[in-house]
């Protein structure tokens, strides 16, 4: 199930049994919730807001299916519909599963049943996807050159091997539904290449006015190249945005999900060149 | 009026002649003549020659000829001609082309060799001895190359059992497994047949897959085998999206690549340009495979599933090959090298490594590729034609017929194939040369619409038409022509235009004539024999073949200076059986009449006296069946002139032709005469009469002693009766006979007031009495004065004839023995011109 806003959340609810069942009733309850967690480094920093992580409710609705009744033996489907409207100005953000902060709907089916019999309950997820900005996106392409001379954070400069590799990216203002592409060229390098790989980072923070917590971690790593590429010859960069794991880059009080590019070259001494790439992820 | 005795002019040929011949007068070099060679003089290298001369050149070339072939050519020159109507064919080429690339967009036909048709072979070529291993470390080098391909088969299993018990997440892992192994080139002369084993698992993936998403499309009905996107529900879609989301995310760059390449055909439930766009974007991705050999059969594994699912994608396939190209130099590059000696194994058994990758690229690039493939291939004939001989030709001929053939490819090629043709036909002219190339004939295979075939055909014999100078009897030469030629005849059906029919028959004719086998006479006749079956319905060509017989004949005679031995005499009748059984075939009754005659006049010159009498006789009985209007040239023609011309000539070769010993004495003459008393003739016309005053100069001549001309060896007439008075009586009886005839008929002419014919009439048997009557003879004499008056008498003769016909008969007056031509000049009064 995946909707959209000012949508309906709609479908069947299935009910499948040998014989007939006494029940007391059947009930939906849909949810939307924002779950929050501090990393364990960040906990003893600000234990002082411990209460402030709590889970932020986007959306809750509640209706009655059936009244108490009977259903009959075989397949019962019972349809429904959910309007998906939020308490006060709450905006519903995109469906997320990230490390620290977790963006999620679930439609529960409850069927209550007399004293002697348990409760029946079945819950999934339903995605969201935010409505389309209306803003056209600005593709912004960047073009990067990677020497010896450009990388920070070296102990040694001049234990370095001499190499330049180039390429572009065709966008840091990403539309999720389409990949990340751009190229990449190995101009030429002393130590010969072992491999290229695109890592996308995602950049949680959370936080209130107290303070806050920010935590990089890997969403994933694609290789590009694999072993001595041929020099001068443009290796294409491409990769597409896994779901559930990646939304629009999403700013809001309490928490902030961002995401990174980085590209990252192996040399075959396992020396490891980075170049960062922060991306701005949004909807069209 | 009572029959005239008639008496013939004794003559002496000889002597008449004699007076009757011109004086020849030398004519000196400078002199004007007519029929004087003409000597083009060459203005320009007069002009040359003027060394020093100021003067101005304006007027040199006044005197110069015109351009022969530019005055032949009026209104539009044959050439734009010729490309306006290529440009037609363009048109409709590309048509043809278009349709082709609807059909190729389907999938590959059965003249796509399969990968199925390689793998065992590279399987049994590329072994090794060496221990393998296989991903874990454990395994690390120790299987034989039989437990490892053993180990791929488990997996193979394992894979389809994993599937089979839904375990969609444990199959993918295997499949990945399993590709990473291709990133592995230790044991490398191994690594062609590891590419097959493993490839073989990643075909099972990917049709597992495909064939899941199908079913989950087979409600409420199977797809069909045509499907598009849109036929697709949701869930199937869905579905296939997480394969492709799953594969995206996979981490290391080969088995991505080649799990998507594996499932490449899924794209297909999901919008119609999914293949045409992945298939570039997998393309340019293996440019991150740094290993040469790796990245070759990864190019060559893209290829095979691309063909499969989207064969008319050549742009890929070429990108592939290209960046297989342009990578070829990593080879050189450290890396391998430092792989290859650690491995110990040499260069050259390291490049044939690539071969079964490179062979698999090319194939597929080369499929159904003839439209790119013959535009050069028509180029580069000209380049060999120009700079090599046959035998590279004849190579280059082979590549085209082996590229063009398959789908008949070649259908769409007419133009360029043309092109092929004329291009050779420039610099090849030797004929023995340009046919011993083996690859010609079926070259001209592929032209298998007639009309392009013919117009092909027809190139070839106007190039052998102007450029074989020489007879020939080359078996290469006449075999090829033959064929060439029946080509063309057998291209004629009823809907053939008589101009078409014409000029085809020209050109048979034109190699007929070629062709001579020198002194071997008999191979000639026969043929001409093969010759008249081969060109049958074309009559231009029997015709021809008749004379080259007749020819043939002669020639025999010839050779045999007038006396046959017996051998030549029984082929002499051959050639004169060949003529007469081909003679009614065909339709042109006075083409019948003409070639009866002259082979009669040729069998009577062979000494083929039976034969010669058939001819004639054969001739002599087709006059009936002359019909009163032929068509000359489209038009309806009275036939009557042809008629009389034919029956003059068939006269005058009567003289010659002995009697039959078992018929009576003249006994054609009589046939001929009856035939020509029975015939219908124009009704208001005196034709009959005139082919019985044309018949005295026949009967008078028979009555010599000596004849005009005879046949050596052929003993005529006068031999035969030795001026017999029963002969020459039958001869004037006839003569009698023929002249009452006439005599009567201008008697009907007075009557029907017809007195110009009548005169006309008149004079032209007066004529007659002159030159072959004997004039001596009173009754004659009166006879033809008679005539005299006759035709004079309503002033309707042609005076100016009249008065040299006096001229003529006082000079006739003063020979010998005709003296008394004065006395009947005297008798003979010019009509008064009132």
């Amino acid at each position: 199930m995946s909707a959209s806003l000012k949508e309906l959340l709609a479908g069947v609810v299935v009910l499948v049994s040998k014989e007939a069942v006494q029940h007391q009733g059947i009930s939906l309850s849909m949810e939307g919730l924002v779950n929050l967690q501090l990393s364990s480094k960040s906990v003893g920093v600000f234990e002082a807001f411990y209460n402030s992580v709590k889970p932020i409710q986007l959306i809750s609705s509640n209706i009655e299916v059936a009244k108490a009744g009977k259903i009959p033996g075989g397949k019962t489907e019972i349809p429904f519909e959910f309007p998906l409207q939020t308490k006060g100005n709450k905006v519903l953000y995109e469906t997320y599963h990230g490390v620290f902060v977790n963006i999620q709907y679930t439609l529960r089916c409850d069927v209550k049943r007399s004293l002697l019999a348990k409760d029946l309950s079945r819950t999934c997820e339903f995605m969201v996807h935010s409505q389309p900005q209306k803003a056209k996106v600005l593709p912004t392409p960047v073009d990067f050159s990677i020497t010896p001379d450009t990388l920070q954070n070296i102990r040694e400069r001049n234990l370095l091997p001499k190499f330049l590799i180039r390429g572009h990216l065709d966008a840091t203002n990403c539309v999720i539904s389409q990949p990340l592409t751009g190229e990449v060229v190995v101009e030429n390098s002393q130590v010969p290449i072992k491999s290229i790989e695109l890592q996308l980072v995602r950049v949680e923070t959370c936080g209130c006015a107290e303070g806050y917590a920010r935590d990089a971690t890997e969403i994933q790593n694609i290789q590009i190249a694999e072993g001595d590429v041929c020099h001068s010859l443009s290796i294409p960069i491409y990769m597409v945005f896994p779901r559930l794991f990646t939304c629009p880059t999403l700013e809001t009080t309490n928490f902030k999900v961002e995401f990174e590019v980085n590209i990252v070259i192996v040399l075959h001494d396992d020396h490891l060149i980075t170049e960062n790439f922060p991306l701005k992820l949004c909807r069209i | 009026m009572a029959a005239v005795q008639w008496h013939s002019r004794g003559r002496r040929y000889e002597a008449e002649l004699q007076r009757c011949r011109l004086e020849a007068t030398p004519v000196d070099f400078g002199d004007y003549h007519p029929l004087k060679p003409i000597t083009v003089t060459d203005t320009k290298s007069r002009r040359g020659a003027r060394k020093g001369s100021t003067s101005s050149s304006s007027s040199s070339s006044s005197s110069a000829a015109p351009d022969p072939l530019s005055s032949m050519l009026d209104g539009t020159d044959p050439l734009s001609m010729f490309a306006a109507a290529s440009a037609g064919e363009t048109l409709c080429v590309q048509d043809l082309g278009r349709k082709r690339r609807e059909r190729e967009e389907e999938a590959v036909g059965s003249d796509f060799e399969p990968w199925s048709a390689k793998r065992g072979e590279i399987l049994a070529r590329f072994t090794t001895t060496e221990k393998l291993s296989i991903g874990s470390q454990r395994e690390l080098l120790n299987l034989s190359q039989q437990d490892y391909a053993n180990r791929i088969e488990e997996l193979n299993q394992s894979l389809k059992e994993a599937w089979a018990s839904d375990q969609k997440v444990k199959a993918l892992k295997i499949v990945i497994q399993c590709s990473k192994l291709l990133s592995d080139t230790s044991v490398i002369q191994f690594y062609p047949s590891k590419f097959v084993l493993i490839t073989d698992i990643l075909d099972t993936f990917g049709r597992l897959v495909y064939e899941r998403i199908w079913t989950m499309c087979s409600d409420p009905r199977p797809l069909p085998e045509s499907f598009s996107a849109d036929d697709v529900n949701d869930t199937a879609k869905e579905t296939c999206l997480n394969w492709f989301f799953k594969i995206a995310s996979i981490r290391e760059l080969i088995p991505r690549l080649y799990v998507e390449a594996a499932i490449l055909k899924c794209n297909r439930f999901l919008n119609k340009s999914g293949i045409q766009e992945t298939l570039p974007r997998l393309t340019a991705m293996i440019r991150g495979i740094g290993d040469p050999l790796v990245a070759a059969y990864a190019r060559a594994y893209l290829c095979r599933v691309g063909m499969e699912v989207a064969p008319h994608l050549k742009d890929s396939l070429n990108r592939n090959f290209f960046d297989l190209l342009g990578t070829f130099r990593q080879i050189q590059g450290d890396s391998v090298q430092n792989q290859l000696v650690l491995q110990r194994v040499e260069i050259p058994e390291y490049l044939t490594l690539y071969s079964p990758a490179i062979n698999w690229i090319l194939q597929c690039i080369a499929y159904r590729a003839p439209e790119d493939y013959i535009n050069c291939a028509e180029i580069w004939v000209e380049f060999t034609c120009r700079h090599f001989t046959k035998r590279e030709v004849n190579t280059v001929l082979a590549d085209i017929i082996k590229h063009m053939t398959p789908d008949r490819a070649f259908e769409d090629a007419y133009p360029q194939l043309q092109s092929v043709i004329r291009k050779i036909l420039t610099y090849f002219h030797d004929f023995s040369v340009l046919f011993s190339m083996e690859r010609f004939l079926p070259f001209l295979d592929m032209f298998q619409k007639d009309s392009v075939r013919v117009e092909v055909c027809r190139s070839i014999m106007e190039v052998f038409i102007k450029h074989q100078l020489e007879p020939t009897r080359d078996p290469v030469i006449l075999n090829a022509m033959l064929h060439i030629c029946k080509t063309m005849h057998d291209s004629v059906n009823a809907l053939t235009l008589e101009d078409e029919k014409r000029s085809l028959a020209l050109l048979i004719n034109g190699f007929i004539r070629m062709v001579s086998f020198g002194r071997d006479f008999e191979q000639q006749l026969s043929f001409c024999v093969e010759a008249r079956a081969t060109f049958c319905n074309l009559e231009p060509v029997l015709v021809q073949l008749i004379h080259t017989v007749n020819q043939l004949a002669m020639e025999t005679r010839r050779v045999m200076r007038g006396s046959h031995s017996r051998k030549t005499a029984a082929f002499v009748r051959a050639c004169a059986a060949y003529s007469f059984i081909t003679i009614p075939s065909l339709s042109s009754i006075f083409c019948r009449l003409s070639l009866y005659l002259l082979s009669g006049q040729v069998a009577l010159a062979n000494q083929c006296l039976s034969q010669a009498d058939a001819f004639l006789k054969a001739a002599v009985s087709l006059l009936p069946e002359v019909p009163r209007s032929i068509s000359v040239e489209g038009k309806l023609r009275p036939s009557e002139g042809f008629l009389l011309d034919f029956i003059s000539n068939f006269l005058s070769t009567l003289l010659v032709v002995p009697d039959h010993p078992e018929h009576g004495v003249l006994y054609l003459v009589r046939g001929l005469l009856n035939m020509v008393q029975d015939y219908t003739w124009e009704d208001n016309g005196d034709a009959k009469l005139r082919v019985y005053i044309n018949a005295l100069p026949l009967l008078a001549a028979m009555s010599q002693e000596a004849y005009l001309y005879c046949i050596p060896r052929v003993d005529s007439n006068e031999t035969l009766y030795g001026g017999d008075p029963k002969f020459l009586s039958e001869i004037n009886k006839l003569c009698e006979t023929l002249i009452g005839q006439v005599l009567d008929h201008l008697k009907a002419l007075g009557r029907d007031e017809s007195v110009r014919r009548q005169a006309a009439l008149a004079f032209s048997l007066f004529g007659c009495l002159l030159a072959h009557g004997d004039l001596r003879n009173n009754k004659l004499n009166q006879l033809a004065v008679n005539l005299w008056n006759l035709s004079h008498k309503h002033g309707h003769c042609d005076t100016r004839a009249s008065v040299r016909t006096l001229e003529f008969m006082k000079h006739q007056a003063q020979q010998p023995d005709m003296a008394h031509l004065s006395d009947t000049v005297q008798r003979l009064a010019l009509q008064s011109r009132t």
